[in-house]
């Protein structure tokens, strides 16, 4: 009985090291640290989501080893950042480290660069099917990740030195959620990179994280979209910050699993065959991505239906956005349903769901600039 | 199920219209839009408010009840996959399985048994032992089979969500609507003039309505709005606004608007006194009172009404208020004021390419000057001089039609920051008493020395009559003349001397105007230059403004009005609880896998048989079987 305990699967309590817990103490004691000094500037709910998501990120740290040193690397480089600026914000101009490197301007500036270069990487591994390149493409990946978190945490530090009353979370106009769409996608395809080992689709992912890279670039030098600009009334609520969050998860997973099925619908019609992975890991992502996205895209849709019902006064108005919203769920469930329950496999689910993403991006983009409604926090 | 994907692909286009079209706008907006013939179309197929529309409701009632179908059609089914092992299989049918393998048993029996189903365990597999023949075990376990509520919750979710949206939308008022019983009011009529079948009680089970509260006003009814007219919605308490506030940001933009709101009911001893504001309703007797919008609540204003084009008149006081009328002029001339709005702030981006910070310019007011015929004209005045290029102007727009963009008349400000230097300037160049005396002023410094009195007297004489052209409708009625009067070929140059003799008259005709008023008189220099452009600019403008009066706001007293919204939503429970149903629904449909094992132990034939399945086949279910095979052989052998 020799081999009894080898198919024995371990908890996972029972998987944790000392590092792991180690890990989720740093992220608890940093919460009660931001609880102790701020606590008079939260109510009930926000509390609950600082030690919410201070389990949360001890949770998704110890399932994925790799985002948990991200989490602690962001919090080092965002805590550096804040001791430059010594509570003044002109020193984002004026000390060197905050003005080329971890200012968020700077920050998100580097997070555009290193999304560009990995991109061109990822592509050239491709072409040389070169484990190394891709590697270093990966890297390249993870460090823009790392950049761009580190330059929302100091964005969100700067508009509380602008005006205690102006600080807030940076996900509340086009120019930071288009900042998280970048990060949330590219977090989600890391994900699935290093579990399914994937790096052959990095360059197709970072296609439409590029695409956001450059209207990113496009918003800060034309619009000057980048100036903190304090908060409508409307948007002065704890909603925003789990709303939008959970809205961008699922925007970012259709994102992906759009761009596997563009590699699915190449793949299958004969082009990069050799290079990339099967179709049958092609197909899995996509459901899988789809899967994650749907999920949270519903919760996501209820989160801002209880916040219309706060805000609005009724939780449904057949809004633009709320109706766009309705649509891409409707769009995702038949795509869910036809998968799930018919069975249906292959190329006509990967033009769904690459259709599925102009949809998407009418919803999340062209509502702002087509259509005018209650939800018009980010025109263009 | 084809049906299924079909219906949520209809109801997603038909969403798809009432997002293109904007919905609940006035009639007349759609009118001017489409034209006539269209409007009736679109107005027939319900297309201003298509998400209360019949055919709207009808695709809603056919996705709740296929949906019920398929649950009651499929839940028994589900429920029994649910609960069963499957324990009926036969080793001939789990030989058929394309997951399967045979292992050969090498240990004892009763141990490799004992194995297995510790190893099941293991792996969080239930399972159920059945005797066979010959002395044959089938095992047969399974585990996610909860994946199948995820079923059952997402389809019973989507019913409640769509029940409850069903009770808080106005079917009840539809159904009445339809038997005659009620119908809109689209005449504007004071609230007690509604007749009772446009008046909805209070027991209305559901509505969302609106309420305008002055301060100081106390309302117990809301009105509906629907289609092009609107329904009345009595409350069982009155609301009554003691102050609103609005706060602004440091850079001038809203930071709050609050409303504090007296509840005063029958039942209650006291009144209850609650501050609401955007994000932060009230809840009384199951109505939520938001804080929707602001506007102006009957503002007191004191103008000083300018006649344009008679020189010699002082200002007259006008008082009035916002929503009130008042009256200029008498006669055939007489012009009925209608006072339509007042703002206090106005955040606007001066700056000429749209790059600077917007800024707050101060109060204006909206008002309509309408004649004898029913004629309106619209007009917005600026209260302070606004900075534009680093000069200062008083702004007052007028347009003609809602659809047209304000044409502003930009009247320069004096030193003193005020409008009194461009009206003595106006006043004397109207005055053709005064002309003679500003063309010997020009001869006098300009002819100096020359003593020709014969060209002194010509130079004199045509610019008399410039100035009573040029007093007669600005630059344009000029142009006039010199079209009729001068050749082709030389406009352009007598045009360009007239200009400048134009600027020279007005820099003279500006300095008497200051004397009149004793203030200090004009130096020559470039900014007086351009001064003079831009009074001249104005006076030629003021031709074109639609009316002789300039209304300058003077005073005002400040009276807001909260707009404020109630919802009676007897269905969002429903949605709510619908909601979570539909989240467990869905994770627990895609995140729970459903897994079967069957164990055939065969001792007579010292075999092992291991067949695996699953309702969906995927790259997991491929991996979990290769990695059980490979345990279970290593078990069993």
């Amino acid at each position: 009985m020799s081999n009894t305990l080898d198919y024995q699967q371990k908890t996972l309590l029972q998987r944790l090291n000392w590092q792991d817990w180690l890990y989720a103490f740093v992220v608890v004691a940093g919460s009660i640290f931001a609880f102790v000094k701020y606590a008079h500037y939260m109510d009930a709910y926000e509390v609950a989501f600082l030690f919410g998501a201070a389990a949360l990120f001890s949770y998704l740290g110890w399932q994925w080893k790799s985002l948990g040193k991200l989490v602690i690397i962001v919090g080092v480089l965002s805590i550096a950042s804040i001791a430059l600026y010594q509570g003044d914000q002109t020193r984002a101009t004026e000390v060197f480290f905050l003005k080329f490197l971890i200012s968020s301007q700077s920050a998100i500036m580097w997070m555009n660069v290193l999304f560009v270069l990995a991109m061109v990487t990822y592509w050239f591994a491709l072409y040389r099917r070169s484990a190394f390149t891709a590697n270093v493409a990966s890297a390249l990946t993870w460090v823009a990740v790392l950049f761009g978190f580190v330059g929302l945490m100091v964005r969100w530090y700067e508009s509380y030195l602008i005006g205690v009353d102006v600080g807030h979370i940076p996900v509340s106009n086009l120019y930071e959620v288009f900042v998280l769409f970048c990060l949330i996608t590219a977090l989600l395809y890391l994900h699935y990179e290093q579990k399914l080992n994937t790096k052959q689709l990095g360059g197709f992912v970072l296609l439409v994280i590029n695409a956001a890279v450059g209207f990113i670039l496009w918003y800060t030098f034309d619009r000057e979209a980048h100036s903190i600009q304090p908060l409508v009334p409307a948007l002065q609520s704890y909603w925003m910050k789990i709303h939008v969050p959970a809205n961008f998860v699922g925007y970012g997973a259709f994102s992906l699993a759009a761009m596997v099925a563009l590699a699915y619908l190449l793949s299958s019609k004969g082009v990069l065959t050799s290079r990339l992975p099967s179709l049958e890991v092609l197909d899995d992502l996509m459901y899988k991505s789809i899967a994650v996205g749907f999920a949270f895209f519903t919760i996501a849709t209820i989160l801002g239906a209880m916040w219309a019902a706060e805000a609005w006064g009724g939780y449904w108005s057949w809004d633009p956005k709320e109706t766009w919203a309705l649509i891409v769920w409707l769009n995702y469930a038949a795509w869910l349903h036809l998968r799930m329950v018919k069975g249906l496999r292959g190329p006509l689910l990967a033009w769904w769901s690459l259709i599925g993403l102009i949809i998407t991006t009418f919803a999340f983009l062209g509502v702002n600039m087509f259509l005018s409604g209650l939800h018009s926090y980010g025109t263009l | 199920m084809r049906f299924a994907v079909s219906l949520l692909s209809v109801l997603g286009v038909a969403s798809v219209i009432g997002t293109v079209l904007k919905q609940n706008e006035p009639y007349e907006n759609y009118i001017v839009k489409f034209g006539q013939f269209w409007f009736a179309l679109f107005e027939y197929l319900g297309l201003y408010d298509v998400y209360h529309s019949v055919w709207f409701l009808v695709i809603l009632l056919f996705l709740v009840v296929s949906t019920s179908l398929c649950i009651y059609r499929n839940t028994p089914a589900m429920l029994k996959e649910w609960r069963t092992f499957k324990d009926h299989a036969t080793e001939k049918s789990l030989r058929a399985f394309s997951h399967q393998a045979t292992f050969n048993l090498s240990g004892d029996y009763a141990g490799t048994k004992q194995n297995l189903l510790q190893f099941l365990n293991a792996k969080g597999f239930k399972y159920k032992i059945k005797a066979q023949e010959g002395g044959s075990e089938l095992i047969a376990a399974k585990a996610g089979t909860h994946q199948r509520w995820g079923y059952i919750f997402t389809h019973v979710a989507m019913v409640v969500i769509l029940f409850g949206g069903l009770l808080d939308g106005n079917l009840p008022f539809k159904v009445q609507e339809m038997l005659g019983h009620k119908r809109i009011e689209t005449l504007d009529l004071p609230v007690s003039k509604v007749p009772a079948e446009s008046r909805m009680s209070v027991s209305n089970p559901s509505f969302r309505g609106n309420m305008t509260l002055s301060e100081g006003a106390t309302h117990n009814v809301a009105f509906l709005r629907v289609r092009d007219g609107y329904l009345v919605q009595e409350l069982p308490f009155a609301i009554g606004l003691k102050d609103f506030r609005i706060e602004h940001y440091a850079t001038g933009q809203p930071k709050s608007f609050e409303s504090d709101l007296v509840i005063f009911d029958p039942e209650l001893k006291e009144p209850i006194t609650k501050t609401i504001s955007v994000n932060h309703p009230l809840t009384y007797k199951g109505i939520a009172i938001y804080q929707s919008d602001f506007q102006d609540g009957g503002t007191g204003l004191k103008f000083n009404v300018w006649n344009l084009f008679s020189p010699g008149d002082k200002p007259r006081v006008l008082s009035g208020a916002i929503f009130d009328e008042g009256a200029l002029g008498e006669g055939d001339d007489l012009l009925r004021v209608e006072y339509n709005d007042f703002r206090k702030f106005n955040i606007i981006n001066m700056s000429p390419d749209g790059k600077g910070k917007p800024h707050n310019v101060g109060p204006n007011v909206t008002y309509k000057l309408r004649d004898n015929r029913g004629q309106a004209i619209e007009y917005v005045t600026y209260m302070q001089p606004m900075q534009i290029d680093g000069k200062f102007y008083f702004l007052s727009g007028m347009r003609e039609t809602v659809q047209e963009d304000f044409r502003y008349l930009r009247i320069p400000a004096d030193d003193d920051l005020s409008i009194d230097g461009f009206m003595g300037f106006r006043a004397v160049m109207l005055d053709a008493s005064k002309y003679q005396e500003i063309a010997k002023r020009i001869a006098k410094k300009s002819l100096e020395g020359s003593g020709n009195s014969e060209i002194k007297k010509q130079f004199e004489l045509s610019l008399v009559r410039l100035l009573t052209i040029f007093a007669q409708g600005g630059y344009s009625e000029v142009a006039k003349v010199i079209e009729q009067s001068v050749p082709e070929a030389e406009r352009e140059a007598s045009a360009t001397t007239y200009i400048k003799m134009v600027n020279i008259a007005a820099y003279e005709a500006y300095n008497m105007g200051l004397e009149l008023n004793k203030k200090p008189l004009l130096k020559n220099t470039s900014e007086t230059e351009a001064l003079m452009r831009d009074s001249l600019n104005a006076f030629s403008d003021m031709f074109f403004y639609g009316a002789p009066y300039y209304l300058q706001l003077n005073q005002f007293e400040h009276k807001e009005a909260s707009g404020l919204q109630l919802t009676k939503s007897p269905g969002q429970k429903w949605v709510y609880l619908g909601s979570v149903i539909l989240v467990l629904g869905i994770f627990s449909m895609m995140y729970i896998r459903e897994r079967r094992i069957w164990l055939y132990l065969k001792p007579s034939a010292n075999e092992v048989h291991f067949a695996m399945a699953s309702n969906r086949k995927n790259l997991d279910f491929e991996k979990e079987f290769s990695l059980y095979r490979e345990q279970l052989a290593g078990i069993v052998s």
